[in-house]
């Protein structure tokens, strides 16, 4: 793609409704890895109908990028639908497992207490370690890892985000 | 009734005539049930192949090609022609056995996860789990093979599901896929925009691709042209599209196309594409395409529209209803003046070619061949300079033109022109290849004995491999590496061992006899051309 194209890399949150069959999800990122394009993350679970899946899917590109991906996943036979969750329209959601190594009590109380702050959830407690759960969109998240620069982080689990649009406008019923 | 039953039933309920393949145990169930069945199979000497003919008979037919072969390497051995298959969109359904369904998954003898390795060349795949699901998973794989942008479907079916008992017998009248819903009538405001664009324009152009063919729009893309004197060009794919003597058609575009053809379209001030995916080797810099033109792009498929180029105007739908809608629009405009700047274009852009005495002529024998052929034949051509010949020289009247376009498989033709010739024995098929690509499939000349399959082969001979040493010539100054042929049969012999003439032609001298005795052969025959190796595209 070279040329007059718009070179501008976005980000765009993806939400598709696929028959739950087996494989769905290997033809669906076998097509962004053998298309290159890039996924920043992608999560999948049913819907209400046990038969069909609700993926969410973030993805970088320039704007010609993100169309083909929305143009050559809606091709996939088992894929439903396909739409762009519009930030200003959605609900994003990350959950993040962070395990966070403490020496001290002081070190514990800045933690819990940030903690607090960002409504998060101590999960799990050792006599040198903490493991902090936090539900947020991305920048949530991004900011109390920030807050925890100075700590060492163990271990650090983050699912990816999941969305829903706002209202029942954008609902699809499929 | 077992699955395998099941499998046989469905395939004629679909009206499948032939079915090419090549048993193994994992599919000897289907293949013991298909003797109770009037259809005919066809074994194939690799099953690469199968899927070749499979295409050629889809392409000759508009319907879709059927190949059965076994788990395993049968099901590997496939895959280059499911991937050429899906490269130029042809509706196939390729069935192969799987070993039992208890064993999948632990490496056993014989198993290669197949639907997961032709993945990204097949448009749709299924396992089968219960035989319960044959008649559904055959009836959607047929319909999503032959609709919308067409393509190969691949079924694997386990061995124990092939004999697996079934209760009961019905097979669908229609599919229930609620994911699967291709545009085929084309958006009218998008089509009134055409309308608009043709009444401004001074110098439109048609670029016909191979989806004119998909849809069988070439009547009505050829009544609308002729009705509003419209020029066309084709790219590879599309060639036939028009009669290559047509007065509108320029011939084919491209970095092997006639230099007239992509002058055309870079002249042009409105540029249709239809069925083309204005991909690298038929348009120069197709994101550029749209800088001085409006680009209107006609596919069946969404996804190519803006992939390559930006279109001005995108219209998604089938070829055949789009060109019949656009027909019964009024349509003001007039191109004479264009009409002539293209005539003196191709009058005076004419490739200078040298000739090679003591050698065929590939240009002026191919032509000698059309004018010779029957006027409904069907030319297959192979892949290497042979096809940019075949192309350029090839003088399509009301026949076809058969070629691997998109993936460029050598050794496509021979096994295509048996598909082509057993689904259409009342045709002249001539398959035409290079030395390279006649052996990589010259075990199917024992398909061709068997089967009694009247095709025809042409040889274009020079000892190399053309179409790399050509490159090599230009892009590494003579530094030839691994394009020489020798040790090579003498293909005459090869003829004889499967008790086939051979005509063997060293120069123009009596080329027109010779064609004559080829063409009127009641029996399988081949040609061999000696071509100088020097004799470029």
């Amino acid at each position: 793609m070279t040329g007059e194209g718009n070179q501008v890399m976005n980000k765009r949150v993806f939400q598709l409704l696929a028959d739950n069959t087996s494989g769905v999800l290997s033809r669906i990122s076998g097509l962004f890895s053998r298309r290159g394009y890039n996924i920043e993350s992608i999560t999948a679970g049913t819907t209400a109908d046990p038969k069909i899946s609700r993926i969410t899917i973030v993805a970088t590109g320039d704007e010609k990028i993100l169309q083909q991906i929305e143009k050559q996943v809606a091709k996939l036979v088992d894929v439903r639908d396909i739409h762009e969750l519009k930030p200003s329209e959605s609900v994003y959601r990350e959950l993040a497992l962070i395990k966070v190594q403490t020496n001290s009590v002081l070190d514990r109380q800045y933690i819990m207490s940030n903690a607090d702050i960002f409504r998060a959830k101590i999960v799990d407690v050792s006599p040198d370690s903490l493991m902090v759960e936090l539900t947020g969109d991305q920048s949530k998240i991004d900011a109390f890892l920030n807050l925890l620069s100075d700590y060492r982080i163990l271990e650090l689990a983050r699912t990816g985000i999941a969305g829903l649009c706002r209202g029942t406008d954008g609902v699809v019923w499929i | 009734m077992i699955g395998a039953d099941a499998m046989v039933k469905c395939l004629e309920e679909e009206h499948v005539s032939m079915v090419f393949g090549y048993p193994g145990v994992a599919i000897c169930p289907f293949y013991n049930s298909i003797l109770q069945s009037d259809i005919r199979t066809i074994l194939v000497r690799t099953e690469q192949n199968a899927a070749h003919a499979a295409s050629g008979v889809a392409r000759t037919t508009g319907g879709v090609g059927v190949c059965a072969v076994t788990s395993g390497p049968g099901a590997t051995n496939l895959i280059t022609g499911i991937a050429t298959a899906f490269a130029d969109s042809i509706p196939l359904v390729c069935i192969t056995g799987q070993v039992n369904s208890e064993l999948l998954g632990s490496d056993v003898f014989q198993e290669a996860d197949i639907t997961g390795a032709v993945e990204s060349f097949v448009k749709y795949s299924y396992l089968v789990r219960d035989a319960a699901d044959i008649p559904r998973i055959f009836k959607e794989a047929f319909h999503i093979a032959s609709t919308g942008r067409k393509g190969p479907v691949l079924i694997d079916v386990p061995i124990d599901v092939q004999n697996a008992r079934m209760d009961k017998w019905s097979y669908p009248d229609s599919v229930s896929l609620r994911t699967y819903k291709p545009t085929v009538k084309g958006n009218m405001v998008q089509i009134k925009k055409v309308v608009k664009e043709l009444a401004k324009a001074k110098r439109p152009l048609i670029c016909a691709g191979g989806g004119v063919h998909l849809s069988n729009a070439q009547e009505s893309l050829r009544s609308f042209v002729e009705a509003y004197h419209i020029p066309v060009v084709s790219t590879m794919m599309g060639i036939g599209v028009m009669p290559t003597k047509h007065p509108l058609y320029y011939g084919m575009v491209g970095n092997n196309g006639q230099p007239y053809a992509n002058r055309a379209i870079s002249d042009s001030d409105l540029l249709i594409m239809v069925g083309a995916r204005v991909a690298d080797r038929a348009v120069n810099q197709p994101d550029l395409i749209t800088k001085d033109k409006v680009l209107v792009h006609i596919d069946v498929d969404p996804a190519e529209i803006g992939k390559n180029a930006g279109p001005t105007i995108p219209l998604v739908g089938d070829a055949k209803h789009i060109f019949e809608d656009l027909a019964a629009q009024d349509i003001t405009g007039a191109y004479e003046e264009w009409l002539a700047l293209l005539e003196s274009y191709r009058e005076r852009m004419q490739p200078r070619r040298e000739e090679y005495a003591d050698h065929v002529d590939p240009a002026r024998f191919i032509r000698m061949l059309s004018e010779e052929m029957e006027d409904d034949a069907v030319y297959v051509a192979d892949v290497g300079q042979n096809q940019i010949w075949s192309c350029a020289y090839h003088v399509v009247k009301k026949g076809q033109f058969l070629t691997s376009g998109g993936m460029g498989t050598m050794g496509y033709s021979i096994p295509a022109a048996v598909g082509a010739k057993l689904a259409n024995p009342q045709k002249q098929v001539v398959a035409v290849c290079g030395d390279g690509s006649f052996q990589m499939s010259m075990m199917e000349l024992a398909t061709m004995r068997q089967h009694d399959v009247p095709a025809k082969i042409i040889v274009l001979k020079n000892n190399y491999l053309g179409m790399v040493r050509q490159y090599q010539h230009f892009t590494y100054h003579d530094h030839y590496s691994v394009v020489d042929l020798s040790g090579s049969p003498d293909i005459a012999k090869i003829a004889a061992a499967y008790d086939m003439d051979c005509i063997v032609l060293e120069n123009m001298e009596h080329a027109k006899e010779a064609i004559r005795k080829f063409l009127d052969a009641k029996e399988p025959i081949l040609m061999v051309c000696e071509i100088h190796p020097m004799n470029l595209v």
